[in-house]
């Protein structure tokens, strides 16, 4: 039951960035300049005479330009268009009533369509991260645990050397001493690169220990009996019996890149200002401390961040069941 | 005994050393230098020059490396420019104020977490223990930088506590510790929540492991009362693998109260070197990651020792791994 949920929940936020241009209703930098900061207008289908209507918004009115204040103008009902102009669903009156579903940030633009595009940004990275410290990781690990000897304590206490150091300063170092304006593709690749090289340590001693132990099965010295190259027996025997390890490592990984992301992003150091990813966004939000009292909607970030980690950890509490049978004596 | 803590002073030394002089390098590699990160660009030709000569930067890598070093041997951590003050100055207040914060969090964390995995890990039904896993997963899901956030947004709603920086300008009555222990609260609880989760979750495990064994049922056939066989006898076998992990958590514990001590301004190690990473200010890099690796090295020597006490095994399987190297 728990790990459905946490499925569901990946699953959502990952469906939600690919369809990212789909879903939301504008594109990432459309701006309002008369709804800064305003609230998220709400999808409704009861009118103000309590009657049942087909879903509709209510514009906002701005009360005070200067608080930032804005109320709902019941006077007339905004109708929502589905399916129109290659968008999930926008609202009839685009110009002067948008569709917010997540507020507008301090811009003017919607939240909701930097969330889904920021999704893009925030997630891919982490996956991309995730892979690249798995590869990487599994090469070391495979490497020290066939071969051992020498080569293997050499790995193995660079890796703990790694491991022991706080993660975040590593990244924020190796972040800080490259070229502080990049674009967002660059720092794409810098960020997936850095976090992969933090993150491979973990997975080598995993796949070492397993690696050394299978080493020793029978099958292995049937397999290296029967002539199988070094690189065959790796990879076609001993490397799969890495699978679950790798894929509970991975739901461990992924949490960890994207709070490093949004960390980075949140000082300074990750994607740039005006490029829409879950780290900006929550940066952007900061800078004003009304964020808190009056505009809690741009903080959705960080929900959605809780949310996708959230998920990740529920998939992973299946997969080590509590010891029934161990747990009996005591109830 | 005496040959392994020798070993373990070696590392922590070599550690200090290693991380302080690869931040000053990797400083010292990196595009731009003080004198681009704080000059304005009417600054010409002869300015820049005779500033980067002011602060070393005409000198190769090596030489400046060296110089440093020699100059440690002195006591003397170099210059910062960002302050215009000895590193030597700066940094044991900031990481003071760091200790502070960590430590904190961590007597948070370890009181609430390991009771509460003992409950857990001791009984399989109930309604509390499954409370309490509840709670810890959303917890474990909420990161210092999330858990920060929310706080913030909580004391920002209520008022009920301060929502940055570490004291208030005018001592408040009540006096100057209790203004302290009144800003401490959000930071500590912001990583001390999701870490008191994860050690709840650790000991809860290790607890329904050890209850399993036949000591534990030979202890209950013999009529000794359930709480006094979980708290005394299955404690003690459970406490193992949690100490072992205390190893790593101050590393934890420094990324951690890097994101807390950016979000509510807390003035401690990470703000310090982020500012000094971005001005290029590279005698305070290294005192800082060599502040930071000082503290990681006593974390691990400190939980290596605690963990030899409550598991003489652990030291002498450390020595041997040691004597094979």
């Amino acid at each position: 039951m728990t790990r459905r949920i946490g499925i569901a929940l990946v699953t959502i936020a990952l469906a939600g960035a690919v369809a990212a241009p789909w879903l939301a209703p504008h594109a990432v930098n459309d701006r309002f300049d008369g709804l800064l900061n305003a609230p998220p207008t709400i999808p409704r289908v009861i009118d103000a005479d309590g009657s049942l209507r087909a879903p509709f918004i209510y514009a906002w009115h701005r009360v005070s330009q200067l608080e930032q204040r804005y109320e709902e103008d019941r006077s007339a009902r905004v109708g929502l268009v589905w399916f129109a102009g290659g968008r999930l669903v926008r609202s009839a009156n685009e110009t002067d009533a948008p569709l917010l579903l997540l507020g507008a940030d301090s811009y003017g633009r919607d939240v909701f369509a930097r969330l889904a595009f920021g999704a893009r940004l925030s997630l891919g990275l982490a996956v991309a991260a995730a892979l690249g410290a798995i590869l990487l990781g599994a090469s070391i690990g495979a490497v020290a645990g066939y071969y051992g000897g020498r080569l293997d304590d050499v790995l193995m206490r660079s890796t703990d050397f790694v491991m022991v150091l706080p993660s975040m300063y590593v990244a924020l170092a190796l972040r800080s001493v490259l070229p502080l304006v990049l674009s967002a593709s660059e720092v794409f690749a810098l960020l997936g690169a850095i976090f992969a090289v933090v993150g491979a340590p973990f997975v080598a001693h995993g796949v070492r220990a397993i690696v050394r132990s299978e080493r020793r099965l029978e099958y292995a010295a049937a397999a290296e009996a029967l002539g199988a190259s070094d690189l065959r027996l790796l990879a076609r025997h001993l490397l799969p019996a890495t699978r679950g390890f790798l894929a509970v490592q991975s739901t461990l990984l992924l949490p960890a890149f994207i709070v490093a992301e949004a960390t980075l992003s949140y000082v300074g150091l990750g994607f740039p200002d005006q490029v829409a990813s879950w780290g900006t966004m929550l940066q952007e939000a900061s800078t004003n401390i009304r964020v808190f009292a009056d505009f809690p909607w741009l903080l959705s970030p960080a929900a959605a961040m809780f949310l996708v980690v959230l998920g990740l950890n529920l998939m992973l509490q299946s997969d080590r069941p509590l010891r029934e049978s161990g747990n009996r004596v005591i109830g | 005994m005496t040959r392994y803590l020798a070993r373990r002073l070696a590392f922590a030394l070599f550690l200090v050393v290693a991380v302080s002089s690869a931040s000053l390098i990797l400083t010292r590699l990196a595009p731009g230098d003080f004198v681009t990160q704080s000059t304005n660009t009417q600054a010409n030709r002869a300015e820049i020059d005779r500033e980067r000569a002011l602060l070393g930067l005409d000198k190769s890598i090596a030489a400046q490396y060296r110089d440093w070093l020699t100059a440690i041997l002195r006591l003397d951590f170099g210059h910062s420019k960002q302050f215009d003050r000895p590193v030597r100055d700066i940094i044991p207040e900031r990481a003071a104020n760091t200790a502070i914060l960590a430590l904190t969090a961590l007597i948070l964390a370890t009181g609430v977490g390991i009771p509460l995995g003992i409950v857990t890990g001791s009984r399989r039904g109930g309604a509390l223990p499954h409370a309490i896993r509840a709670v810890s997963l959303v917890l474990l899901s909420m990161p210092p930088l999330l858990t920060s956030l929310l706080l913030v947004f909580v004391a920002a709603r209520t008022g009920w506590f301060p929502i940055a920086g570490m004291r208030s300008p005018a001592v408040p009555p009540g006096g100057a510790l209790l203004d302290l222990l009144h800003h401490l609260v959000l930071p500590a609880a912001a990583i001390g929540l999701p870490l008191a989760a994860m050690l709840e979750r650790l000991q809860s495990q290790a607890m329904s492991e050890v209850v399993g064994e036949p000591f534990v049922l030979a202890a209950i056939a013999r009529g000794v009362p359930h709480s006094r066989v979980v708290w005394r006898s299955a404690l003690k076998a459970a406490l193992r693998p949690v100490a072992a992990v205390y190893g790593l958590i101050v590393g934890t514990l420094l990324s951690g109260s890097f994101a807390v001590e950016v979000i509510s301004a807390w003035p401690g190690l990470g703000t310090l070197m982020l500012g000094a990473l971005r001005t290029r200010d590279i005698y305070l890099v290294a005192g800082c990651a060599g502040a930071g690796a000082l503290f990681l090295a006593f974390g691990t020597l400190f939980s290596d020792v605690a963990l030899a006490f409550v598991d003489p095994r652990a030291s002498d399987a450390a020595a041997e791994r040691g004597a094979r190297a």
